[in-house]
């Protein structure tokens, strides 16, 4: 059902009846890696390539989701994923593998909230009866790809954020035990002429503040309805920004209540490496379907918004001097 | 919305300097210090390398430099393989990026990386492709120094 202008109410209430996730090296030293199902302690995790390492973690990951539900793949009617790689192979060679009808989908980092909304959207339009939906992204693969070499000596600025290296997937249907999902409000593109790609906080945070703010005036709520409203991947540093430009527009956060991903999912003290905090797909994908996700199981958390940011440049779009456009897709969940 | 940084509006510049605001900082000059230590250390260490050329091989002091900078060279591949150079680079910054180390540390970690995209497409292809300016601009800007000297030697000379 239509919810303002941005935003829809699942009716049917789609439930999540399992999720999983797969972590790097990093991850697994994170405070989350208990929540994490499979961890690698190598980055090419026996694969000859950083890509197909990263095929093997969303393989991996929709696996042990469908393991943990008990379905058999057949059953699942569409696969949606996303990923940072160029024409998001990772997700459409695990898609070959998995061999389950395929959407691919490409929202930078926020392609896994991208792919839950249209997964609650299938369910709850009665398309299909299972959706598998996931992301992910690779450390040395997002490097090699918008960056320099991985072994490459450039100094980074504080700004800058470090990928995770992982997976997170999950599995839809019309009923069962589980988080439900309730509604979603999709983000316009908002671009406010960042165009260092060492700071993608600076550059998302006002897409985030852009799709929460349009989020409550849709559903007609404030941000106390809510026990947790998390980003995806703004980090330390657009995490601050997004607080302050709610208090410049005279809108109330609970500070405690608003968290990051990027920012859960590495301690920084300990993992100095990572700067401003985590980033890239898997950052929401492996903190919500598999942290974030257990809390609601335990009942921790009752209502989550969970919005995922997503940078939505490129290397070529950068080295012509375009700045960055950002988007973020909200979806409330609760247990 | 004008997407060129030259042209922002005065929303996208307001909040320019308001995330500027509430960014971390480069530690310029904490960076410039430490560059000035690793960078001078490499520099120390090649010369020790340099002395011990000349005395234990026979070298002159002008053409002790080739198998020095080739040791340098082979010394910062090294690293780069056993995967430390970017960690050392990190807390040095221009320190290990301005000496002969940093230059084989460019092609060196480009070749590593392309290798799964074969030897003659991905490591042949893309080897240059961090060091390939350098070496472009570099040999231009040796062309137009070499062009006003000769200028100036043509003219009578200093």
């Amino acid at each position: 059902m239509v919810k303002g202008s941005q935003s829809f109410i699942f009716d049917s209430q789609p439930v999540i009846i399992a999720s999983a996730t797969v972590g790097g090296p990093l991850e697994a030293e994170g405070p989350l890696s208990e929540d994490i199902d499979i961890l690698h302690d190598d980055p090419y995790m026996g694969q000859d390539s950083f890509e197909k390492a990263e095929k093997l973690m969303i393989e991996e990951a929709a696996m042990k989701a469908l393991e943990k539900a008990g379905v058999d793949k057949d059953e699942v009617g569409v696969f949606i994923s996303g990923d940072l790689i160029n024409q998001i192979i990772a997700s459409s060679f695990a898609a070959r593998t998995l061999g389950i009808p395929y959407l691919g989908i490409y929202g930078a980092c926020s392609s896994s909230m991208e792919g839950l909304a249209i997964a609650a959207s299938l369910v709850d339009g009665q398309k299909v009866k299972y959706v598998l939906t996931g992301a992910s992204s690779h450390n040395n693969s997002a490097e090699k790809q918008y960056r320099y070499p991985n072994e490459y000596g450039a100094q980074k600025p504080p700004t800058s954020q470090w990928t995770v290296t992982g997976a997170g997937v999950c599995l839809l249907t019309f009923q069962g035990k589980g988080p439900r999902v309730i509604g979603a409000t999709l983000g316009r593109i908002v671009d406010m002429g960042i165009t260092d790609p060492f700071n993608m906080g600076a550059a998302m945070a006002p897409a985030a503040v852009d799709t929460i703010k349009a989020h409550f005036r849709d559903f007609g709520i404030g941000s106390d309805y809510y026990d947790l409203i998390v980003t995806g991947d703004l980090g330390a540093v657009g995490h601050k920004i997004a607080l302050d430009k709610f208090k410049e527009n005279g809108i109330s956060i609970n500070e405690k209540a608003f968290l990051d991903c990027g920012m859960m999912i590495y301690d920084r003290e300990r993992q100095p490496q990572v700067f401003a905090g985590g980033s890239g797909c898997a950052s929401s994908a492996v903190t919500i379907y598999g942290h974030l996700l257990n809390e609601m199981r335990k009942g921790k958390i009752k209502r989550l918004l969970a919005v995922a940011t997503g940078a939505l440049h490129s290397p070529l779009s950068y080295q012509q001097k375009e700045s960055i456009p950002c988007i973020a897709h909200a979806v409330a969940i609760e247990m | 919305m004008p997407s060129n940084k030259n042209n922002l509006n005065l929303e996208q510049q307001k909040y320019k300097d308001f995330a500027q605001q509430r960014e971390p900082k480069r530690p310029v000059l904490k960076n410039c210090i430490k560059a000035f230590i690793v960078g001078g250390s490499i520099c120390a260490v090649g010369q020790i390398i340099q002395y011990f050329y000349i005395n234990n091989f026979g070298y002159t002091e002008k053409n002790a430099g080739d198998p020095t900078a080739a040791t340098l060279i082979i010394i910062s591949i090294f690293l780069t393989g056993l995967g430390v150079y970017d960690d050392i680079a990190q807390w040095a910054g221009a320190g290990t990026a301005v000496p002969i180390t940093g230059f084989a540390n460019t092609i060196s970690s480009a070749a590593i990386e392309h290798r799964s995209e074969g030897y003659v497409l991905g490591v042949g292809g893309n080897m240059f492709k961090v060091a390939g300016p350098v070496i472009v601009f570099g040999t231009f800007s040796a062309f137009a120094v070499a062009v006003v000297k000769m200028l100036i030697n043509y003219l009578g000379g200093i």
